[in-house]
């Protein structure tokens, strides 16, 4: 019950800060629904999944933290490789050559 | 001289369905690898609008809101039904996975009709990158949870046939994992898609 509430409240208030933009700069919105949503995929592990040290003697938590360091590197390396990509592949704006 | 034994001579026996959690919780988290992989996609190409519609221009945040809500509900109401299978208590449980079936169609009838606004409108997966990312990883999260209604009708009949036995709870607690791991996924599906997309 306790990670029913976690939750609903852990969800109104991203919405709310976005549909109401009441932290003024995007950026600040942006970190604080990010950080809403790191919180909550904890409650959701903890209260609904049962997420424990213990839980098949520690190969569950062994396997979630593997999947982890896949999911960050794949998310990481994605964003940094095609960003320098994108910036070292731009084409070099000749403005004389526009329609 | 010793010749080299590679098995062992007396293997111990394992408990029927024992490693069924362990075995599917490795399942999930290979199907945490592909939403990776489609995040990752749309990380990269989200931004990319191809002087088409963006996201400001195509999310009903209200909607969306009311949308998790049916999830967040329906791992609500699947709790509960667990609780009640640990007492036994069939007839309840059957009662709240058939409220856990009606939330998770209410979500993807929801999604659906966006996505059908979205087409409509000519935010079609072709238009641009951008498009074709988010239907991509909608697309396939609401495959997921269609597949676990199926997956969930399915379990009610077998319990309704057979009663509640040692396998037809693992598959429930299989089931349980499945969804409450859909329900994460999604938490991350409005986070970066659709709150940061307006944000954008």
């Amino acid at each position: 019950m306790i990670g029913f509430g976690l939750s609903v409240v852990l969800t109104a208030i991203p919405f709310w800060l976005v549909m109401s933009g009441v932290l003024g700069s995007n950026q600040a919105t942006a970190l604080a629904i990010i950080a809403f949503a790191v919180v909550q995929i904890v409650v959701h592990m903890i209260f609904f999944l049962h997420m424990s040290p213990r839980s098949e003697d520690g190969w569950t938590m062994m396997a979630l933290i593997f999947t982890l360091v896949m999911v960050l590197i794949t998310l990481a390396g994605s964003l940094w490789v095609m960003y320098h990509l994108n910036t070292n592949m731009m084409p070099s704006h000749d403005m004389s050559q526009l329609p | 001289m010793e010749i080299p034994i590679f098995h062992l001579a007396d293997e111990h026996e394992h408990a029927d369905g024992s490693s069924t959690m362990l075995g599917f919780w490795l399942y999930l988290m290979s199907d945490c690898l592909i939403f990776a992989c489609l995040f990752a996609t749309y990380g990269v190409l989200g931004g990319s609008f191809a002087a088409g519609p963006s996201p400001k221009d195509l999310f009903d945040l209200p909607l969306v809101a009311v949308n998790t809500s049916m999830l967040l509900l329906s791992s609500i109401t699947y709790g509960f039904a667990v609780l009640a299978m640990d007492k036994d208590r069939t007839g309840q449980m059957q009662a709240w996975l058939a409220v856990t079936a009606l939330f998770g169609a209410a979500f993807i009838g929801i999604e659906l009709f966006e996505f059908a606004h979205m087409i409509h409108e000519g935010a079609t997966p072709q238009r641009s990158a951008f498009l074709s990312s988010f239907f991509t990883l909608v697309g396939t999260h609401g495959l997921h949870v269609t597949v676990g209604l199926i997956w969930l009708g399915t379990l009610m009949v077998q319990v309704a046939r057979i009663g509640l036995t040692a396998a037809n709870k693992r598959r429930l607690m299989c089931l349980s994992m499945f969804w409450h791991f859909l329900d994460v996924v999604w938490i991350g599906v409005f986070t970066f898609v659709y709150l940061m997309g307006v944000l954008r």
